[in-house]
């Protein structure tokens, strides 16, 4: 914990700037007219300014400080994005508090796991819903005391003594001033860039949530290293959608939005997100895939429903853009006639479209999460959407590697930002170190001794530097094995590599201590099949159209590509797939084959089919099965069939560019 | 909440028969109710429920006896008339204009608060103008209360029935009602749809002091939201009281499960 602390020192954060409301405070009085926050409400964008800003916190810190707040006390916030409750945080933290948000959709008795193990006195909320869900738990945490609301909506015959809402708290908050007038800057003085700042509640797939800790110098020098690596400038817009309670948010809608001094905009509600992404136009934007998949989804949709004639003009001009990106990712040379043709397209489709979605004037947008397709990446890319790869994590203050302007790739997640170092341990684990790195997690020194060592943080990710130095990420760590010679297998990178085309829908790669690698193919019924009937190839039914010879040189195509790439990264050029099958049935939830949400059960599929994996790793090129199906009324039935097994080349390096 | 009818009832109906020739289909119902109250009017079908709302709102005229809203007699008038006293209703059967946004079907319940010659309105100025933007304020807040935010822009006719229904409170609340009468408002609706629906039929009571009369089959409903419940059965009134005390009433079970006639 010493070193990250060393190197952050070495940024000299200055001593009277050193927390996040010292720097709001600095906003208010540099630019108090400049607006901070927009928040739609009643139809209307209505803004507040950094001096707003300030003074609204500050009234609700001493609003807090006449309840009886000590330094250290836990604020839980809970709610969607509002600019009172971003103001709570800064308010807890002025206090030397730290604020704890929590998913606004947890159910109760995550609100109850999080608020016990925080320890939290208070809590600032939205409304009923989260009152409701608070009042409920208050019984089994004794800590909390009081409960401070911003919407009184319903709640007007509640009669609970630790409820109170947020005017009635400035109010309070007014009379202390006047009795302790320098109570609140005495107690922001005493904060330091070591307070701890926040703990974001990490969910996690297993076990119960921890509570990353993050200090002011994390937050404040790795939003100003990722503002500064990007060009962030003080009149960029962004849209604060996403919850509270995740550290992205809280990195782009606070950390950032208060050093460089921009606008956030919080939407109207949930349900209004892509409208009011219309009207703002950011200019900033983060999204996980799921949210580029949706608007790409509404477009089509749209594409779909208009007259032929715009319909085959916007699908050209598509293609087009998608073309030209693709071969400038791949450092190809664009043809003449489509870098003629892309000024048109970019006035009769690109540009209106970019309008409509409220994408027109991002300069730069993030993905980030999880592997995005590289056709949805294409799509807005080849749109003229600065949209790039990210790589971070809660424990490092979010930012660890962006892709550069210049050099985004279809695969990488870009390179390390200013003052992170990256490296691999002997499995093959991204490990790094960065003045972000925080503190620990809460009351869980096990699980922080388990990520932390000696300052590096252990991802829990598999990956690789190119020599390029982009860092690529194939798989969780403890997926990743190796082939019988050694070779570096990871088979969820394989898997949704082959995915990423829109005729394989599920894939099982097969290679652990084997000598070479395979795959188990599910053909996308509706995309093959519409496939077939353009080519006049008639079919019966899934395991009909699955076993035709021509569908089964698609799919080599697909693998064949997959490969030709894969070829390209020495680490992992020897898991090429060399043999595969498609299935001839659909792997399917109610036979255990993958879970409800669409996970691969290895090991199931590992024994239900051995048979069909001990062929492929014969020389036949057929191979008889008999398969158990479950009907949908519960029956269970057998079906046979006789799967054939191809051939796929692989390629030795890089084709010459 | 639970409070029986004080002194001065904002709605006395006493009386009242309504007929269609020579069928009675409301006999002689008296009933009061308080301010700020939900009171519910349930009954099997064909009891009369919405011919007696019919018959508050102004719709039918009683063939006999009297209805008085703040203690002032108002039998005879007709619907805008009711209408502009304060009473507004929902009906049995969405009755929006479809073709029109969500946003301008509500702004129609603001109509008789508006004042202004034809003129002006169409040349948007002056008063006319300043007038539109405090109607529309005004309707932004119940927009904001029904949570309809999202589709404030969305013709009607495009909605989901759930939707619908509450486009059409939200458009009986923009007329600022002192007495609203919602005709069976979770019919037709899922779980999910209808405990909405009961949270914002308390809030609106709550938030507005709304008083509210509801005619509503599903009595799990009932007995969560209303104060105090009417029964009505073949056009007569069979019983009044509290909701746990109908659910034991015994005139009530027969009307409902029916009784075996020796």
């Amino acid at each position: 914990m010493n070193a990250p602390a060393q190197s952050g020192d070495a940024h000299g954060l200055d001593d009277g700037l050193d927390t996040f409301p010292k720097l709001v405070r600095l906003n208010a009085r540099r630019r108090p007219d400049k607006i901070a926050i927009r928040e739609k409400d009643l139809g209307i964008w209505q803004s507040y300014t950094w001096s707003a800003y300030f003074e609204q916190a500050r009234l609700i810190a001493q609003g807090l400080a006449s309840l009886g707040f000590a330094r250290g006390d836990r604020v839980a916030i809970i709610g969607d994005n509002r600019p009172q409750l971003y103001w709570a945080v800064m308010a807890t933290q002025a206090l030397g508090g730290v604020p704890v948000p929590i998913y606004q959709d947890s159910i109760e008795k995550e609100v109850e796991f999080v608020v016990d193990h925080a320890e939290a006195r208070f809590a600032v909320v939205e409304d009923q819903e989260q009152v409701d869900k608070l009042l409920n738990v208050k019984a089994r945490c004794p800590r909390l005391q009081h409960v401070v609301y911003d919407d009184p909506r319903g709640m007007r015959r509640y009669g609970d003594p630790c409820l109170m809402s947020l005017a009635e708290l400035q109010e309070l908050g007014k009379k202390f001033e006047a009795g302790h007038p320098n109570h609140f800057d005495d107690e922001m003085a005493r904060g330091g860039a070591d307070d701890v700042a926040i703990i974001c509640y990490t969910s996690g797939t297993t076990g119960t949530p921890k509570g990353a800790m993050l200090s002011h110098r994390n937050l404040i020098v790795t939003a100003r290293n990722a503002a500064r690596f990007e060009g962030l400038g003080a009149d960029e817009e962004i849209l604060s959608y996403l919850p509270m309670a995740w550290v992205g948010d809280h990195i782009f809608s606070y950390a950032q939005a208060i050093i460089t001094g921009f606008a956030i905009n919080c939407p109207e509600s949930a349900a209004t997100v892509l409208h009011d992404l219309k009207e703002i136009a950011p200019t900033y934007f983060f999204g996980p895939p799921r949210i580029w998949e949706s608007i790409l989804t509404s477009v089509m949709v749209r594409v779909e429903d208009a007259v032929w004639v715009k319909r085959a003009t916007v699908q050209l001009f598509l293609r087009l853009a998608q073309d030209i990106e693709r071969r400038r990712l791949g450092r190809q040379p664009v043809a003449l006639w489509q870098r003629l043709l892309y000024p048109l397209g970019n006035l009769l489709v690109y540009g209106p479209l970019k309008d409509n979605l409220g994408l027109r004037r991002v300069r730069r947008a993030y993905t980030a999460g999880e592997a995005i397709g590289p056709e949805i990446f294409l799509f807005f890319r080849g749109l003229g959407v600065n949209v790039k790869q990210l790589y971070g994590m809660t424990e490092a203050s979010v930012f660890v590697t962006i892709q550069r302007d210049g050099d985004v790739r279809l695969d990488t997640v870009g390179t390390p930002i200013t003052d992170v170092e990256i490296r691999l341990s002997e499995q093959g684990e991204v490990l790094f170190r960065s003045p972000g790195v925080f503190l620990g997690y809460a009351k869980n020194p096990e699980a922080t001794r388990e990520t932390l060592e000696d300052g590096w943080i252990h991802s829990g990710d598999a990956g690789f530097l190119g020599q390029d130095g982009h860092l690529k990420i194939i798989d969780r760590a403890r997926d990743v094995g190796r082939l019988a010679d050694g070779t570096l297998f990871a088979p969820k990178f394989l898997e949704n590599k082959l995915k990423f085309s829109p005729y394989v829908r599920e894939a099982v790669c097969v290679g652990q201590t084997r000598p070479w690698v395979t795959a188990l193919v599910n053909i996308d019924l509706a995309a093959v099949g519409n496939w077939a009937e353009r080519r006049n190839i008639a079919y019966t039914s899934y395991t009909d159209l699955a076993q035709k010879p021509e569908v089964y040189e698609l799919i080599q195509r697909e693998v064949e590509r997959v490969n030709r790439s894969l070829a390209e990264d020495q680490a992992l050029r020897g898991a090429q797939v060399r043999r595969f099958l498609i299935l001839h049935k659909e792997l399917d939830p109610d036979d255990q084959e993958i879970t409800r949400t669409r996970k691969i059960r290895r090991g199931y599929i590992g024994q239900k089919y051995a048979p069909l994996i001990e062929a492929l790793y014969s020389d036949r090129d057929h191979v008889p099965v008999e398969a158990k199906v479950t009907y949908e009324d519960g029956r269970a039935g057998t079906m046979r069939a006789d799967v054939k097994i191809r051939d796929a080349s692989v390629f030795a390096v890089p084709e010459a560019r | 909440m639970s409070q029986p009818a004080p002194a001065r009832p904002l709605l006395e109906v006493d009386g009242v028969s309504v007929r269609f020739g020579a069928l009675v289909a409301v006999n002689r119902v008296s009933l009061a109710i308080a301010p700020g109250e939900i009171l519910a009017i349930i009954g099997p079908n064909g009891a009369g429920k919405t011919t007696l709302l019919n018959a508050i709102s102004g719709f039918y005229h009683p063939y006999e006896g009297r209805i008085a809203f703040d203690s002032t007699d108002r039998t005879m008038l007709s619907p805008p008339d009711v209408a502009a006293l304060g009473i507004a209703r929902t009906f049995q059967n969405v009755a929006l204009f479809k073709g029109m946004t969500v946003l301008d079907n509500i702004m129609t319940g603001r109509l008789l608060k508006m004042r202004g010659s034809f003129l002006l309105e169409a040349l948007y100025w002056g008063p006319a103008r300043r007038q539109e933007l405090e109607h529309r304020a005004f309707v932004e807040r119940i927009i904001d209360f029904l949570e309809i935010q999202a589709i404030r822009k969305t013709p009607a006719g495009r909605l989901p029935y759930g939707l619908q229904k509450r486009v059409e409170l939200a458009r009986a609340l923009a007329a600022e009602p002192k007495l609203l009468l919602l005709d069976e408002p979770m019919a037709g609706m899922n779980v999910e749809e209808k405990e909405d629906m009961c949270r914002f039929v308390l809030d609106t009571n709550q938030e507005f002091g709304t008083t509210i009369a509801l005619i509503e089959h599903d009595m799990g409903v009932v007995m969560d939201i209303s104060d105090r419940v009417v029964v009505l059965d073949y056009g007569c009134k069979i019983a009044d009281g509290a909701p746990e005390h109908i659910r034991k009433d015994q005139a009530v079970l027969d009307a409902y499960l029916g009784v075996a006639h020796d």
